[in-house]
């Protein structure tokens, strides 16, 4: 093949000690020495499988409320305590609640009652669900003993509804909406770019006139005219697409032109030249010979631009025209922060923008480690 | 030169006319003629519609024909005699009540592109010429987080914080008694004092990626060889390197104000919206929910115009001290 | 403006025992040039002749203190003694200097390889030249500008007024080296570097500037330390010459001398790897040196070129040979030498 005589040269001219490694190896190779990417790694991964196994991991349901404990303040968790021996040991348990009344602004305020514990269980029997929606499982991994005793790690929103719950099944949303639309980007922008990039010509002016179009306009006023127009009486699903949708309208860009950008630069390379001229089909150029010395390159580039599209959606329901309230999403979870006077007494509620800041970070460096070692014969 | 400027305005031409085709598809994206629910809002309100009234407006935007009709009538009416079409919400004519909300947003994004560069540009040179120093670590940090930290929630804890430690309600430009009132010294003061927090939301994110781009491009500059040219001559090293490296460094960091121009609106609509900022932000959200498209394609529309003015604007300045471009070179 | 030839005595410019060290946080120091000694005689020309990598425009660019601040010079003296003013160290001065900034540009100037890039782009070529002037002299942007058009008409350049208002893309390779000769030769130095200032050019524009080196060089009376890997323009222009090889000066002397008769085995080596003009019949093969070069962190602990020298022995990867006498103001550093000679025996 004739990637692989080009690796093995590269490989020998640029680093002869390495000898006869494969392209996946070195790029591993040069990814782990990036500290900042490979702790990022960690923490997108930890972040994914919250989002694949989120029911078994919150406690609640996110709809499950308690009008009782509207805006209770975190409990947090105490991991050890003493039993009724008195001896100290790993025993998980929250604080319950007593209600105070906060006279100048007439309403209730829950303070900590170090009084009351309630003990924390793990793998503890609740009422069934399906895990991912096909799993029947009946045990969560932890939660309080008792029926009606308040657990809320996080606090409670206006509703008593637990945010830590809220939190993990919108970590759900938010992440998969942005690989769903990074996946449609990547279908239009590998198609387009390719396309473009491969065979030139007219075509190709159209597709870069398109791009420069599309990015030289303010992308949060056009998505809002996008999403205004969906009707209001669609389900949850069909809402989700359909906001994928939108941000791909402008997310296909950046990725055609990172597709178009190496084909360009691989289309002379002596090896696609040697394919062409030994008679193989375009097609067979692309797949084989193009497509597997660029595809680094396309995942650093997809990495890079899942953040965007995470930003965006959170922005987008954030200001209300993105998903609608029953789907649990941070930016829809944020949307509960938006009045100042509920801020003040409940900042609790910022936590999701916490958790955007985390991820959003973890991704942009996840993304540069991949593209610094996407070339791993470059530099 | 000429023959650069001619081909920028050609393609801004081009350019504002396709995005006025994609706010005019979005003002007829929601399904139904808005006309009908205007006539059924204001009939479920109880007032009378005159069939007549509604007949002439019918007819003067083209409801019920094709779409390049009524897109025509929209868009000669703009050229020709300035008519956006109307507010149903408001029933007054769109040019009524955008050019205020307009120009705070074109006054707002202008200081925070000022801010911007301001910040970025010594910070920018100094990372660059300290390489690996704390003061280039920090700046990166900085430039991560700028990055990473949505513009909206940036402006909620701002609110929060200012709430919990001062009890100040931000947001507003103008404290009431300045709301109409005409330009004063007071009235810039108060300007001044509510749009300080806007403006460094909006300047934080831009700010971070201008001192990124301006470190990477000083970078490239430091190593070329006109830099110990200028050296050799025995210049002091402040003078070389603001002189010859920033100089030439700055000509790609004008080209930047184009791609940033776009996100520097696009923040500026969800800013407004969180801090209540009397711009074309919140308005067009609204216009959006309430489906009062008229309204909503014309903001999109100059919301799209003023961006590409921007871009024009940079590309004449570039031109302008880049005498590479200027004389046609390269 | 010819200059009367100077009175004072002495070489103009020392180097003694000069080492420059390029120093990273990650990796080991780099010793890049180690303990040369070279010396510039007034109004005459040293070619500084050796491979790219040998230390030779490090050399030429410690000379003016303008190297990164990565490189350190732990040992060694760089005496430049000008006629009208007391000898100075310069390797003692700190690069930012008042005291080195006058020297630098003023009294020793130096024109660069890449005539495209070494000028900045965004300013006019009159604008780059007057700004020398200005800096250095007490005198009015307008007379620095007559002065500009002046030179620039000196260098050859066609239209001098018109062409100071240029900026370099403009101009040709040819004309922008001319350009740079006109802002180093602006403050009447008395030293002139040039650093492969031909490398870049096509071949006939070469022996343009060579010419145009050579005439200024008699109109001004200045030395010059003319660096290039290219022996057939040291001897059309140089009075001296050094090779350098990874660091090390390993001979130097008249170039009549070196040409005459190669002490050390690199520069016969380098003489035998030009062509000759001969008729076909007499052509011998040419002998490139084995090997490559390697990276002076691999340097031989001995002599530097004996990874790569056919006739090293015994010593000479351990042991480094000091600079011995081949000849009047001819020395090499060769463990063969030393053997050849016998004791008690001297070259006179």
């Amino acid at each position: 093949m004739a990637t692989d005589t080009m690796i093995l040269k590269e490989t020998q001219r640029k680093d002869r000690a390495t000898g006869r490694e494969s392209q996946w190896k070195m790029i591993w190779r040069r990814f782990r020495q990036h500290r900042l990417a490979l702790v990022s790694l960690w923490i997108v991964i930890g972040f994914y499988l919250i989002a694949i196994f989120a029911e078994f991991l919150a406690p609640y349901a996110p709809s499950h409320y308690n009008s009782r404990y509207t805006y209770a303040a975190p409990q947090g968790i105490h991991l050890f305590d003493t039993d009724e021996q008195g001896n100290w040991g790993f025993r998980p348990f929250v604080y319950g609640y007593t209600t105070e009344i906060d006279q100048a602004a007439m309403r209730r305020t829950f303070v900590l009652d170090p009084d009351v514990k309630h003990r924390v269980q793990f793998f503890i029997e609740t009422e069934p669900y399906r895990l991912a929606g096909f799993i029947p499982m009946q045990h969560r991994l932890f939660g309080v003993a008792e029926p009606r005793a308040p657990f809320y790690v996080l606090g409670a929103d206006r509703l008593g509804r637990d945010l830590l719950s809220r939190l993990i099944h919108g970590t759900r949303i938010s992440l998969s909406i942005g690989l769903v639309g990074v996946v449609l980007s990547l279908f239009f922008g590998v198609l387009i770019g390719g396309f473009s990039g491969f065979y030139g010509g007219w075509f190709d002016s159209i597709v870069q006139r398109t791009i420069e179009f599309i990015r030289s306009l303010p992308t949060i006023p056009l998505w809002l005219g996008l999403a205004a127009a969906m009707p209001r009486d669609w389900g949850a699903l069909q809402t989700y697409f359909a906001i994928t949708i939108i941000l791909s309208v402008v997310g296909w860009t950046e990725l055609a032109r990172v597709v178009r950008g190496r084909f360009l630069a691989l289309r002379t390379e002596d090896f696609v030249v040697a394919a062409q001229l030994d008679g193989a089909s375009d097609y067979r150029v692309i797949m084989r010979h193009m497509v597997p010395s660029f595809m680094s390159h396309i995942i650093a580039a997809a990495t890079l631009a899942i953040p965007g599209m995470i930003l965006a959606e959170t922005a987008l329901s954030f200001l209300g025209l993105g998903l609608q309230a029953p789907i649990v999403s941070w930016g829809t979870l944020l949307q509960e922060a938006q009045n100042i006077r509920t801020l003040a007494s409940a900042p609790w509620l910022l936590l999701p923008g916490v958790v955007v800041v985390i991820v959003i970070l973890a991704m942009n460096f996840l993304g540069d480690g991949l593209r610094d070692a996407a070339d791993p014969y470059g530099r | 030169m000429l023959g650069f400027i001619i081909s920028r305005l050609i393609s801004m031409v081009l350019t504002i006319w396709a995005i006025s085709l994609v706010a005019f598809a979005i003002i007829q994206l929601p399904p139904g003629d808005y006309l009908t629910t205007y006539v059924a809002t204001l009939s479920a309100s109880g007032d009378r519609v005159d069939p007549r009234v509604i007949e002439a407006l019918r007819e003067q935007y083209g409801l019920g024909q094709p779409f390049i009709v009524q897109y025509w009538k929209w868009v000669s009416g703009i050229v020709t005699a300035g008519d956006f079409g109307q507010s149903f919400e408001w029933g007054r004519p769109v040019t009524e009540l955008i050019w205020g909300r307009l120009g705070n947003s074109i006054l707002l994004e202008g200081l925070a592109v000022i801010v911007m560069w301001f910040v970025a540009l010594p910070i920018g040179v100094y990372a660059a010429v300290n390489k690996y120093s704390l003061g280039d670590y920090l700046a990166t940090i900085f430039g991560f987080l700028g990055l990473a930290i949505p513009n909206f929630l940036f402006a909620l804890v701002l609110m929060y914080l200012g709430y919990a430690w001062f009890g100040v309600v931000m947001g507003g430009l103008f404290s009431p008694q300045f709301e109409g009132a005409h330009w004063s010294f007071a009235r810039v003061l108060d300007f001044l004092s509510n749009a300080w927090a806007p403006v460094l939301v909006l300047a934080t994110a831009g700010t971070a990626q201008l001192i990124r781009v301006m470190r990477a491009n000083l970078l490239d500059e430091l190593r070329k060889p006109y830099v110990t040219t200028a050296r050799a001559k025995g210049l002091p090293e402040w003078r070389v390197i603001l002189k010859y490296p920033v100089r030439v460094a700055l000509n790609p960091l004008v080209s930047t104000i184009g791609w940033l121009l776009p996100t520097l609106v696009s923040s500026s609509v969800i800013v407004s919206v969180v801090m209540n900022l009397p711009t074309a932000g919140p308005m067009l959200l609204r216009s959006l929910t309430t489906q009062d498209m008229y309204l909503a394609g014309t903001l999109i529309l100059l919301l799209g115009v003023l961006t590409v003015i921007g871009t024009l604007i940079s590309d004449l300045i570039l031109a302008w001290i880049d005498p590479r471009i200027r004389y046609g070179g390269e | 403006m010819p200059q009367i030839p100077m009175a004072a005595e002495g070489p103009l410019l020392t180097l003694d025992d000069l080492s420059i060290v390029f120093s990273s946080p990650d990796e080991a120091d780099i010793v890049a040039v180690r303990q040369v000694d070279l010396t510039l005689r007034r109004g005459k020309t040293l070619a500084l002749v050796g491979e790219s990598g040998c230390g030779k425009s490090v050399t030429a660019r410690a000379i003016l203190r303008i190297l990164d601040k990565s490189a350190a010079i732990p040992s060694g003296q760089i005496i430049f003694s000008p006629d009208d003013a007391e000898p100075v160290d310069i390797a003692t001065l700190n690069p930012d200097s008042i005291a080195m900034r006058t020297i630098r540009g003023n009294r020793i100037s130096m024109i660069f390889q890449e005539p495209m890039s070494s000028l900045s782009p965004v300013h006019t070529i009159g604008d780059q030249i007057d700004e020398m002037i200005i800096l250095h002299e007490r005198v009015t942007p307008k007379q620095a500008r007559e002065r500009t058009i002046a030179l620039l008409d000196q260098v050859g350049i066609p239209g001098p007024r018109e062409r100071a208002d240029a900026y370099p893309f403009q101009l040709s390779g040819g004309l922008r080296q001319r350009a740079m000769i006109a802002m180093a030769l602006s403050c009447n130095p008395d030293l002139l570097i040039a650093d492969e200032p031909t490398t870049a050019l096509d071949v006939t524009t070469q022996a343009q500037i060579l010419d145009l080196l050579r005439q200024l060089q008699d109109d001004y009376g200045m030395a010059m330390l003319f660096i290039t890997h290219d022996l057939g323009v040291v001897a059309e222009i140089a009075d001296d010459v050094a090779v350098m090889y990874l660091g090390d000066v390993v001979e130097q002397g008249d170039v009549f001398d070196v040409f005459a008769t190669p002490q050390h085995p690199y520069t016969r080596a380098l003489m035998s790897s030009i062509p000759k003009m001969q008729r076909k019949a007499e052509r011998e093969r040419l002998q490139p040196i084995q090997g490559t070069v390697p990276s002076p962190k691999d340097r031989p602990q001995g002599c530097s070129f004996s990874s790569r020298c056919p006739v090293a022995f015994e010593p000479c990867a351990k042991v480094r040979p000091d600079p011995t006498r081949t000849g009047k103001q001819h020395r090499t550093r060769c463990h063969l030498i030393e053997r050849e000679l016998k004791p008690g025996e001297v070259i006179v």
